[in-house]
């Protein structure tokens, strides 16, 4: 055992003077292929803790959400339904929800208004959220003056600023009274924007769903399950830009794994062919090739993940805010809940550690096989 | 360091220090998912008392800013075959809904 060991102590030895004596080369391949796997290792870990985030902070959102439709877009939903709807075996209760878009020409954001349900706050009065308050300077207090249809400036008192820790779901919120956003968008009185059902069992929904589909074919009802499932399907590896991101990676590294797997430079088969005639065997040659491969890639993959952790729950994963902003003026300043478990860690291996290292043996394999004297010509 | 310390232990020691380093982020993260329960809550409460349905993520655009609420087309209204010009709309892909076979 100690002799296996000190075998492959050895061979890490000779591997390493190799290494360090085309130094400049395997450097900067180390840094790239580092740079590599923190991209690939930010975007599993950003996704992963985005999707784990909205399966906890939306766990209590409304069983089922009730649409309008008309000529395929949303429009004003009649409060009268809710009744109706309210009637369905197995529907515990129905609430109008009040709730639209404002753009604000001064800061050329877009704030989302809503009505709480339960009351709160009093007319005149609103809530708004931290990235509201940062952008605008607005704090507890202030008079906050929102444009109503008419064109006409309407005033209302800041008297709770919503919490910064809850950014991610309310950054863009302003919370005011029914009145108020009735006043403000001339919102006509018996309608909604769309109703918030709830059901006694959620075994139940899709059969409520397609009891509420049959009743009222214009509308469309959309489960908890499928608001949760839209951050499963936002961030899917096959989506948009995510899938963008991971084909330049998995490009970038697919050139590395052929400048391997193409052939050794002429140095390097004379290497392998002097080796040889000193009396290396095949094994030794293809032992000593798989270590240098394991070298590179094993520090990369380390080194890559633990700054891709680094990145993503220290440091808010910066790179990516930029394209996760896009136009948007306002954006919500959060840190995910650090996670990270063996099988993205497992995969990421698997992603990166054993195709480079795979690449590096069989052209070496093929070098060491032939006559020492024709390597070495 | 010693001068005379063999390459393969350089090697190896920077690799159990890696390694050392990946588990300690790995507790951290533990540790970390035990400290956002707090503000998952708080989070959580919010979503129950205002009735939301999506996190704030994308704020350009009312199908990135409400994924879970938009149609299909919504990127593509303003007129027919017109194309998605808001940025993150490269990163949203449309909600699936089992409504659609209702």
């Amino acid at each position: 055992m100690s002799g296996l060991l000190a075998r492959h102590r050895n061979i890490i030895d000779f591997a390493l003077s190799s290494l360090l004596r085309r130094k400049a080369k395997n450097i900067s391949l180390l840094a790239v292929y580092t740079l590599i796997v923190i991209i690939i290792a930010s975007c599993m870990l950003f996704i992963n803790a985005l999707k784990q985030e909205a399966a906890a902070v939306l766990k209590d959102a409304p069983d089922m959400v009730v649409q309008k439709m008309v000529a395929g877009r949303h429009d004003l939903m009649p409060v009268s339904r809710g009744e109706v709807i309210g009637g369905i075996t197995g529907v515990r209760g129905v609430t109008a929800r009040l709730w639209g878009y404002y753009y604000d020409a001064v800061t050329r954001a877009n704030y989302t208004l809503t009505v709480s349900d339960g009351g709160q706050p009093a007319p005149g009065s609103i809530y708004i959220g931290s990235a509201i308050a940062r952008l605008t300077g607005f704090s507890q207090g202030d008079l906050m003056p929102l444009r109503t249809y008419k064109g006409e400036s309407k005033l209302l008192q800041v008297v709770r600023v919503l919490p910064a820790e809850a950014e991610i779901v309310s950054a863009d919120l302003i919370v005011l009274s029914e009145k108020d956003f009735r006043e403000l968008f001339n919102f006509p009185a018996g309608f909604a924007t769309d109703l918030a059902v709830s059901a006694g069992n959620p075994l139940e929904l899709a059969t409520i769903a397609a009891k509420i589909v049959h009743q009222f074919p214009d509308t469309r009802p959309i489960m908890k399950s499928e608001m949760l499932r839209t951050y499963d399907s936002i961030f899917d590896w096959r989506g948009g830009m995510i899938v963008v991101m991971f084909a330049v990676a998995v490009l970038a590294f697919i050139i590395f794994a052929w400048d391997k797997a193409s052939g050794l430079s002429a140095e390097e088969r004379r290497e392998i062919g002097i080796l040889k005639s000193i009396g290396w065997e095949t094994a030794d040659v293809l032992l000593l090739k798989f270590w240098e491969g394991a070298i590179i890639s094993l520090t990369a993959f380390l080194c890559g993940a633990t700054v891709a952790y680094c990145h993503v729950f220290f440091f808010s994963a910066s790179l990516f805010e930029h394209a996760l902003k896009g136009w948007a003026v306002l954006y919500p300043q959060f840190r995910l809940a650090p996670s990270i478990n063996a099988y993205q860690l497992t995969i990421l291996f698997f992603l990166t550690v054993v195709p480079y290292t795979a690449a590096t043996i069989i052209p070496s394999w093929r070098s060491a096989t032939v006559d020492p004297d024709s390597s070495m010509r | 360091m010693s001068p005379t310390m063999r390459k393969s232990n350089i090697f190896i020691l920077i690799t159990c220090f890696n390694l050392a380093l990946l588990l300690l982020l790995a507790a951290h993260a533990r540790l970390g998912k035990q400290n956002a329960e707090v503000p998952q809550a708080v989070c959580a409460g919010i979503v129950k008392e205002l009735q939301l349905t999506d996190l704030c993520l994308f704020t350009e655009a009312r199908y990135t800013r409400h994924p879970s609420m938009a149609d299909f087309h919504a990127p593509f209204q303003d007129h027919p075959g017109a194309l998605d010009h808001f940025p993150s709309g490269s990163l949203v892909s449309p909600p699936r809904f089992s409504h659609e076979g209702l």
